[in-house]
């Protein structure tokens, strides 16, 4: 659809640069940008398990990233979007339901998901940090 | 002038129905609780050594799971690119292309780590 070549140009329906940002449409560009930013963060993920596989040697490199500043922080942001997107979905499967779609819940939903993903993200990481060495 | 009934019934123009939002939906609550284990995972092995890896890799849960999650993850992530391309990407030739290149980028990544999973927990 929409590959009509119109004759003359058309007045467009306002578009975004009109509109006051608001947190609800922020949050609706995050859950995209956090989407494919976990699709990139994925090659992490991949890494680490093909380095596994591969052998001590290709794991020392991993390990060796991921324990530096760089790879913690890297890892840090990658789960941090990981969560965000997770707690978005959330509310979008709520969403699915045909509940909580009046105006003060979304407004609720939008700042449980930025203030409650990072601190599921920080809890996670102490509680990772807490596992270490136990398996 | 009236719609054969086998057309209304639930498939609609793209003959696909609401199967890709179905997945979609799916693979999100199956993600859930598999990315909570996998941050788990990576953050409680930072700095591990190989033994230790090798170790935790060892066992069937850890395998299942990392498993699932590679798998459910491949498609939720294609689902969603194909998403973001088909909004955002209008040129038919490259619109084509993104979406060829999306599923590739799925699709390996997803091989990549489901086969070093198993070549770490089968040994060799």
């Amino acid at each position: 659809m929409g590959k009509a070549k119109l004759g003359a140009e058309r007045p467009l329906s306002p578009h975004l640069q009109i509109y006051r940002p608001t947190l609800t449409m922020m949050m609706s560009i995050a859950h995209r940008i956090s989407g494919a930013a976990n699709a990139a963060g994925f090659i992490l993920l991949a890494w680490w398990l093909v380095a596994i596989a591969a052998g001590p040697e290709a794991y020392s490199k991993v390990a060796g990233f991921f324990a530096g500043i760089p790879g913690r922080v890297l890892l840090f942001l990658f789960s941090w979007s990981l969560i965000h997107h997770m707690l978005g979905g959330i509310r979008h499967l709520i969403w699915d339901t045909g509940t909580g779609l009046d105006k003060t819940s979304i407004e609720v939903f939008a700042w449980l998901t930025v203030i409650g993903s990072i601190v599921l993200t920080v809890l996670l990481w102490v509680a990772g940090y807490a596992l270490m060495g136990s398996q | 002038m009236a719609t054969p009934l086998k057309r209304v019934r639930g498939l609609g123009t793209a003959h696909r129905g609401t199967e890709t939002f179905w997945r979609q939906r799916l693979t999100a609550l199956a993600n859930i609780p598999l990315v909570i284990f996998l941050i788990l995972s990576i953050v409680s092995h930072i700095g591990a050594d190989y033994g230790t890896v090798k170790a935790y890799f060892a066992q069937a849960p850890v395998v299942i799971l990392m498993l699932a999650l590679v798998i459910s993850v491949a498609i939720h992530m294609r689902i969603g690119l194909k998403e973001i391309i088909e909004d955002y990407v209008h040129g038919e030739g490259i619109k084509i292309a993104a979406l060829v290149l999306a599923t590739f980028f799925a699709a390996g990544l997803g091989l990549a780590s489901a086969i070093a999973i198993l070549k770490i927990s089968l040994g060799s």
